[in-house]
């Protein structure tokens, strides 16, 4: 059983999906320490000595298998950096569901920085999945400044979602990769913003080796005064493919940067970038009002198909 | 029944003013097929627009079985019974062909549900459901899609903006079955579809024209068919529709 109290559950499973312990390897850390973990036969989850994260590795051929690694704060004026390191062994197919919820109903702001590494093998395929919520009333901040490094080897495949919904006050996520021959990253990031809310998206990502592929594609909605950057460069170093997409909604005084860059470093690097922000089209507001929806629901629907 | 009195709508163009629709009266009965006419830029248009709640006259009343709706909302209007299906259909990202269905059902519907309305709009439901009502979808089968939403939706005015418009000829014929259907099933609802072709004009009870913001003719097809394509109006349409269809065949 999870040593855990009623919000921090609730906050689980916002983050995770998760309602009681998970299947396969798992490790939840709650209020900076862990609330329970487990290993498997083929995933072992070594704590770090100085309890500030977890070494995670992933026997070569493990094949669908799950590591669940959530985090959740529920105290006021906490603030942590977490080091996780991640050894996915060659040929391995597995899922890693990451994610922090914070809720702060105190004055002081609660922080949580994870710093995840991931180290993925020949041939290996990993799901990384990472969600961030907020809750609580406290004057308190909830901020989030994941910092995640994909080192991918040859012919590796990493797809990951990133997603933001709700109430995380202040975030900086900074993404880096660096791709061998034939590696492929794919990622998806949805979210959004209101209030004074401030998020910065940052993406590197360096295709080193012949016929790596990456895609990075962003959705998002900034409402009310929220500030939203993304910035995204795909270098290519080799014949290789790579295309970043930014397509956002702004409503209310919102305000978005998208700053899409790409380098090209020889010549059969084929780089794509697209970036479109605008408000909700009112002929879509217009289509759903006449199937008797109000204007706010129609508003709500179209935003919730945009991120889903 | 849909009533409208002197109804008079117009623009500001370049600070001038131009009147669109002026000065309209007519009515739409129930249980039947009422199909608009008229050349290009004649107000048709504007005048289903001006039904379904998305232009507001400048005067004049609308009334829908009885009840002055002239100021009511887009979505109160749709509440109390009026359809309305777009000349351009509207893409959404994200928002699948069941979503759309459902919200036009106001309820919770099973898949099955969704599927039977579009099977009535000759898509083959099973490859449509789940797909995103996005610019994949091709112009004709955003047009059956947007008529599924108003069969979905089952009003007591269904209103259509040029449905023929934009697809191509195979998809046309299947939509005359769609109207023929729906003209089947009319009971105590109307429909009212804004149109130039022709074979939707022959399953009219009942046509009007419009031409230059106002009401010219109306009568049984037998009475206005003749009249309409011996004017030189309705040969620059009809050369226009074989046009268009000698294209999509191409």
């Amino acid at each position: 059983m999870l040593e855990m109290d009623e919000i921090q559950k609730r906050i689980l499973s916002e983050v995770a999906g998760l309602h009681e312990v998970p299947e396969g390897a798992y490790n939840i850390r709650a209020n900076g320490v862990s609330a329970g973990r487990a290993s498997t036969e083929n995933i072992e989850i070594i704590p770090r000595e100085d309890g500030q994260g977890l070494t995670v590795k992933i026997k070569p051929g493990t094949k669908r298998e799950s590591v669940h690694i959530p985090v959740v704060m529920t105290k006021s004026g906490i603030k942590e950096a977490v080091y996780n390191d991640f050894y996915i062994g060659e040929g391995s197919d597995v899922t890693i569901v990451a994610g922090c919820g914070i809720d702060n109903c105190g004055d002081q702001d609660s922080q949580h920085d994870g710093i995840h590494r991931f180290f993925v093998g020949k041939g290996a395929k990993v799901r990384y999945v990472e969600k961030h919520y907020g809750s609580g009333n406290g004057k308190g901040k909830r901020i989030l400044n994941p910092v995640t490094e994909v080192f991918m080897e040859e012919d590796s495949t990493a797809e990951m979602e990133m997603v933001q919904i709700k109430g995380v006050d202040d975030t900086e996520r900074t993404t880096k990769a660096e791709l061998a021959a034939g590696a492929k990253l794919v990622v998806r990031e949805r979210l959004m913003t209101h209030g004074n809310q401030r998020a910065i998206s940052i993406y590197k990502v360096n295709m080193n080796g012949e016929g790596a592929n990456a895609d990075v594609v962003s959705r998002s909605v900034a409402r009310d005064s929220s500030y939203q950057k993304f910035d995204a460069v795909l270098v290519g170093n080799a014949e290789c493919q790579g295309h970043t997409e930014c397509d956002a909604i702004i409503m209310d005084q919102g305000r978005i940067l998208a700053v899409p860059g790409l380098e090209a470093n020889n010549v059969d690097a084929a780089l794509v970038h697209e970036a479109a922000i605008g408000k909700i089209a009112g002929d879509q507001l217009i289509k759903l009002m006449t199937l008797g929806l109000t204007e706010l629901e129609a508003e709500e629907q179209i935003i919730n198909g945009f991120l889903k | 029944m849909l009533e409208l009195r002197n109804v008079s709508f117009g623009v500001e163009d370049e600070g001038e003013k131009k009147e669109i629709i002026r000065d309209i009266s007519l009515t739409v009965p129930d249980g039947a097929l009422t199909v608009i006419t008229g050349p290009n830029g004649g107000g048709k248009s504007t005048l289903a627009r001006l039904i379904a709640g998305i232009e507001r006259p400048h005067s004049g009343q609308i009334f829908l079985d009885g009840q002055d709706i002239t100021d009511m909302s887009i979505t109160d209007r749709a509440r109390n019974g009026i359809g309305f299906a777009f000349q351009q259909p509207v893409r959404f990202k994200g928002i699948e062909v069941f979503d759309l269905i459902r919200l036009a059902v106001g309820r919770k519907i099973s898949a099955a549900d969704a599927c039977e309305y579009l099977s009535a709009v000759g898509l083959c439901a099973r490859d449509y459901i789940r797909r995103e009502v996005n610019s994949s979808l091709s112009g004709g089968e955003l047009k059956r899609i947007e008529i599924a939403t108003v069969l979905a939706k089952s009003p007591r005015l269904s209103v259509f903006d040029e449905p023929e418009a934009g697809i191509d000829l195979w998809s046309f014929r299947n939509l005359i079955e769609v109207f023929e259907g729906m003209r089947r099933d009319i009971k105590n609802s109307s429909i009212l579809i804004i149109s130039h072709q022709e074979r939707i004009l022959n399953i009219a009870d009942e046509i009007m024209v419009i031409k230059d913001g106002r009401l010219v003719n109306r009568g049984t097809k037998d009475e206005v068919l003749p009249l309409l394509m011996s004017t030189e109006s309705a040969v620059r349409e009809c050369t226009g529709i074989n046009r268009r269809e000698t294209a999509a065949n191409a």
